[in-house]
């Protein structure tokens, strides 16, 4: 494995974070399960949730690696999996499939399987939120649900996918609990119904500020003790300054820039560890929450750029150290595992508008560049004001072609933050996290609720609502295809089945969202969230100063080329009738290869900057968009839509059966706002223009992968056009892209499957080509220039 | 004349910035190393690729012409009766057949031209109209287009071998941001040997181009057997200084077979089979002679 990091200790900590399995920890659940025992219904629920969080931070295993600068693990040790059976149990077969599957596995031993099978199974089979949840749904809900027509995020995992805003680094928890003591006394118990409710909510964030001050005073003490054995004076005197920080942290106010990660770290453990959001915290704009620490400790002389460095390497490997929680039943064995999203921001722009570019956000950059690591993910925003500088140093990262960092714009964040209502100031302090979701960081609960998937309800409207894959009446019974005479009926047929289902999701989030309020309060996250201290009301029922929720829109380049080979093949063009569209499409296109041919490659489509697939791109985008959009949650909040798949547009597409772009049964619909694979033809800057005519502003997130082989970014000419192609996709207004640059091994597999690889353009000097046209040594030419870098 | 071969976007190797490419059918020289040969006639031209041909037989009922049989299980296209009307092209289910070469009215061309404008005033792009030999075409049609991206202030790149009257040239000049000015081979009976004309009227006109104030980048195929020698590249600085051509970039192109599949389409033979490129060390030396010798930038490739 390759060796990583700035300096000994870093490589070490950076090894021991990568070759040590994953494994289960049931520690958490275990203690959790006693403290339910004990106090359920003796004590009120938000209360009971921050009794589970103290008495496990007060009992819980302590790690302390060697060499370590920044302490604290949610597990017992790196790469341990704390298990959250309050929201999912797994099952004996759980626990063996995480064990022996080949892809990522978890380790788990006899006695955790034992555990288990008599403490964890008995007492919360029928009681963890998956099991309520889904025994609260409708009949439709299950149909759409077992079909694939969305899924739902909070079946395994609470909400939440949010960052921190700068009340982390604001306060410590002893601040924080006479805050919250502060809006006790003032509750009114005279004149608000509530009160009572606010009370309990309020004593359990005071339990959390104490589970917080406990655990960093556990390891004070563990590192004053090992300080006292140390013989190195080196690290001794290291220990020793350890020491002074927990002494501040996390009770108190961070003084320095160590103490400020240190105090992140601690936060970030007790939001991740109390109940399980979504995988996703993270510190957000670290550059602007670090600089002020930074700029003091340079002045002061207590730090230099090295040592900043090496405490951010430090974060970050403390990042990589923990696994996203394990899955369970069909999504255990489908998906491989991940760390978590922790999404940091480095760039854009200060509270009062200036360039936000600042010396810690050069340092996020080398630390990126010299760590790359998956977690955290670490990404730039760039905004009009942004340094050109800046951007070509991050962009020289990108074309290194691991996917980082990816590029998202400040300026058309703060426009969709303003468009949904949002402060200006609040505006500015947001950003992108999880994949491309906008929200006001420290401020906002914006929930991700699930993936529609939007090529299977045309697949619905061309079937008269039958879903030839589950073999069910999951749609609305409005006719079939061969019945719409017109483009118009047949897109009033595709409004019509769009709101049918959107409905039943939005009918079935609102009785997730309730049970959330109810049974998981999340009083910890609560505490650095505004204005939840002040309202004395809960992040998960509606405390936050904003409440979004968001349906997230997957496939819109595969139903734009379907909704387009009917219009022009059909109705406008009539080479073929619909009965023989759908006939070609009921046969997988097999033995229909005139029909397959023409809406393969003589069709316009998606991607190529030509109107006529992109206006139905627009029109496609809006009925899904003014479907959604402004649809009340039940936090007093507002609906919202994203546009991204994360990997669901792989599991969305094999649920369909052949569309009528001659996507084929099975596969993989679009991705992102990509367009569909094999639709682009005509180029990087084409695929950009298509996709710059969604309107992202009315959005809250839309994310573009973008290919490119080492050749089209070579040298200091391929990282200015780098640049300016970034510049151009945010001047007009584009949320988000991403790089990845063609490496030689996709170059050989494009050469064993041609066919997969349709749309890969290569560039080798002075004219670019499709890499299937070209003759084997040809092919074996370019790869073998592919291996040459970026000199 | 003026049918297009190819527009090509996100292009970043014919000039500065991200830019459109347009390659123009037609040339007057044959350089045996061209690797865009359907860019060398000036009528349109039926491009097969055979390879794949499964020998189906579809495009061989639809010719109206009875170009097409099918033998050894492949299409075989006769072209002394193919007319290239296209026909075969849209039945072909593997889009084997192409017609190389389309007509486009100035409108039609502007709005491919004028899509990516973004991107240029991002990166300091524009328009390159390149060949073939774009010089050669209809004057009026390439003095429209010139016209119209200066309105639409859209940079032009001119890419051109230089050899077409300088009347032309002169009238395009006003419109025209940087000339990409190929020199291949100093010596003029050379030049005729490899390119089937000599040089004379390449180098008056380049000498009247720069002499008139035009900003231009010297770029120069490099084939290690005609002319990837110290020798020849000190020949052409001799050429540069004595005619005291003002050049703003020079660029050499390390020379590519890449485009020797695309004679076998066209039913022609590749003249280049034996030619190589100079290594990256070579060509860095012959860089440096041109940097010793005062010009600045030179980069190896565009």
């Amino acid at each position: 494995m390759e060796e990583r990091g700035m300096n000994e200790r870093i490589r070490h900590l950076r090894k021991v974070s990568m070759e040590t399995p994953a494994h289960i920890d049931l520690e958490r659940a275990k203690i959790e399960t006693e403290v339910y025992k004990e106090y359920e219904d003796k004590v009120s629920l938000p209360v009971l949730r921050a009794l589970v969080l103290k008495e496990y931070f007060s009992r819980k295993t302590l790690y302390l690696g060697e060499g370590e600068l920044i302490v604290g693990e949610k597990g017992r040790d790196p790469q341990a999996s704390p298990t959250f059976p309050e929201l999912c149990c797994h099952t004996v077969e759980d626990m063996h499939i995480m064990n022996d599957r080949k892809l990522v596995s978890f380790k788990v031993t006899e006695q955790d399987i034992k555990d288990q099978e008599e403490i964890i199974i008995p007492y919360w089979q029928g009681k963890s939120m998956r099991d309520r949840l889904l025994a609260r749904m409708t009949p439709e809900w299950r149909d759409c649900y077992g079909a694939g027509m969305f899924t739902e995020f909070m079946e395994q995992r609470g909400p939440g996918h949010t960052c921190g805003g700068k009340n982390v680094f604001a306060k410590g928890y002893m601040e924080y609990k006479e805050d919250i003591q502060d809006a006790i006394d003032h509750l009114d118990f005279m004149n608000d119904p509530e009160a009572l409710d606010k009370r309990e909510e309020l004593e359990a964030m005071k339990i959390d500020c104490d589970a917080v001050c406990i655990l960093g005073k556990r390891y004070h003490d563990l590192i004053a003790a090992e300080a006292d054995k140390c013989t190195d004076p080196a690290r001794k005197a290291e220990l020793l300054q350890m020491v002074k920080n927990l002494e501040v942290v996390p009770a108190y106010k961070p003084q320095t820039y160590w103490q400020a990660i240190q105090h992140y770290w601690f936060t970030h453990l007790a939001v991740t560890t109390e109940l399980n959001p979504w995988d996703a915290f993270s510190p957000g704009r670290l550059d602007q929450h670090l600089n002020p620490f930074y700029e003091a400790d340079v002045q002061a002389g207590r730090l230099n750029d090295s040592q900043a460095l090496e405490l951010l390497e430090c974060l970050w490997v403390k990042f990589n150290n923990q696994p996203a929680p394990v899955k369970v039943g069909v999504t255990l064995k489908e998906s491989g595992t991940y760390t978590d999203f922790a999404n940091i921001n480095t760039g854009g722009v200060a509270e009062d508008g200036s360039d936000g570019v600042n010396r810690v956000s050069y340092l996020i950059l080398d630390c990126m560049d010299e760590m790359k690591l998956v977690q955290p993910n670490s990404n730039v925003q760039i905004s009009k004001k942004t340094p050109q500088k800046f951007l070509k140093r991050a962009c020289e990262i990108a074309r290194k072609g691991w996917g980082q960092p990816a590029f998202y714009n400040t300026d058309e964040i703060i426009q969709e933050l303003l468009n949904a209502g949002k402060s200006l100031e609040d505006a500015r302090q947001g950003g992108s996290s999880g994949c491309v979701e906008t929200g006001c960081w420290g401020n906002e609960a914006y929930i991700l609720t699930g993936y529609l998937n939007i090529p299977k309800i045309f697949q619905l409207t061309l079937h008269n609502g039958y879903d030839e894959v589950s073999g069910k009446q999951i749609g609305l019974a409005l006719g079939n295809a061969e019945d719409f005479k017109t483009w118009d009926e047949l897109w009033d047929a595709f409004r019509t089945q769009l709101e049918y289902i959107v409905e039943i999701k939005i009918r079935g989030n609102n009785v997730i969202e309730r049970l959330y309020a109810e049974y998981m309060p999340a009083p910890c996250l609560s505490i650095v969230t505004n204005d939840c201290i002040k309202k004395g009301r809960d992040y998960n029922a509606g405390g936050a100063r904003y409440n979004t929720n968001y349906i997230q829109g997957v496939g819109i380049g595969t139903v734009t080329d379907s909704l387009a080979a009917v219009k022009y093949n059909v109705y406008d063009k009539k080479k073929f009738t619909m009965h023989e569209l759908m006939e070609a499409t009921d046969h997988n296109f097999e033995g229909y290869d005139d029909i397959y041919h023409l809406v393969s490659e003589k069709t316009p489509k998606y991607g190529n900057d030509d109107d006529y697939a992109d206006d139905i791109m627009k029109d496609a985008f809006a009925l899904f968009r003014d479907t959604i959009t402004g649809r009340p949650n039940m936090k007093g909040g507002t609906y919202r839509v994203d546009m991204l798949p994360t990997t669901c547009h792989v599991y969305f597409g094999s649920v369909i059966g052949a569309t009528p772009n001659g996507r084929l049964a099975n596969k993989p619909v679009s991705e992102g706002i990509s367009p569909e694979k094999h639709a682009d033809t005509h180029g990087p800057t084409a695929v950009i223009k298509s996709c710059a005519k969604m309107d992202h502003i009315s959005t809250g997130g839309t994310l573009l992968n973008q290919k490119f082989t080492p050749s089209a970014l070579a040298g200091e000419k391929g990282l200015d056009n780098l640049a300016g192609l970034i510049r151009s996709y945010f001047a007009m207004d584009g949320h988000h892209i991403q790089f990845n640059v063609i490496d030689r091994q996709t170059l050989l597999d494009a050469q064993a499957h041609p066919d997969e690889y349709r749309d890969l353009i290569v560039r080798v000097a002075g004219y670019s080509d499709y890499f299937r046209n070209l003759d084997k040594e040809l092919q074996d030419e370019v790869i073998n220039r592919t291996e040459q870098s970026f000199a | 004349m003026h049918e297009i071969t190819n527009i090509q976007k996100y292009s970043i190797h014919d000039g500065d910035g991200i830019r459109t490419t347009v390659f123009f059918k037609g040339c007057p020289l044959r350089c045996q190393w061209c690797h865009n040969p359907e860019t060398q006639r000036y009528e349109a031209e039926l491009s097969v690729d055979t390879k794949k041909c499964t020998g189906c037989g579809r495009c061989a009922a639809r010719c109206p012409n009875g170009a097409i049989t099918i033998a050894g299980g492949k299409a075989q296209t006769d072209r002394t009766k193919c007319t290239v009307c296209g026909v075969c092209t849209d039945a072909c289910l593997l889009d084997l057949r192409t017609v190389t070469g389309k007509d486009y009215s100035v409108k039609e061309l502007m709005k491919i031209c004028t899509q990516d404008r973004i991107f240029y005033e991002n990166s300091g792009g524009g328009v390159t109209l390149s060949g073939g030999e774009v010089m050669t075409m209809d004057q009026d049609y390439i003095l429209r287009i010139a016209k119209e991206l200066d309105y639409e202030g859209i940079p032009l790149n001119i890419d051109t071998c230089g050899e077409a009257p300088y009347e032309f040239f002169e009238q395009l000049l006003p419109y025209v941001d940087t000339w990409l000015y190929d020199i291949k081979v100093p010596d003029p009976e050379k030049h005729r040997k490899y390119t089937g004309r000599d040089n004379t009227r390449i180098l008056e006109n380049l000498k009247k181009l720069s002499d008139a104030g035009a900003k231009i980048y010297i770029r120069i195929p490099v084939v290690k057997e005609v002319n990837g020698d110290p020798d020849s590249i000190d020949a052409i600085i001799a050429i540069l200084r004595e005619k005291n051509i003002r050049a703003a970039q020079v660029n050499l192109l390390p020379y590519h077979n890449t485009g020797s599949h695309k004679y076998g389409k066209l039913g022609r033979d590749y003249p280049g089979k034996d030619f190589t490129a100079p290594d990256d060390e070579e060509m860095n030396q012959l860089a440096q002679q041109f940097r010793d010798a005062g010009f600045s930038p030179v980069t190896v490739g565009g």
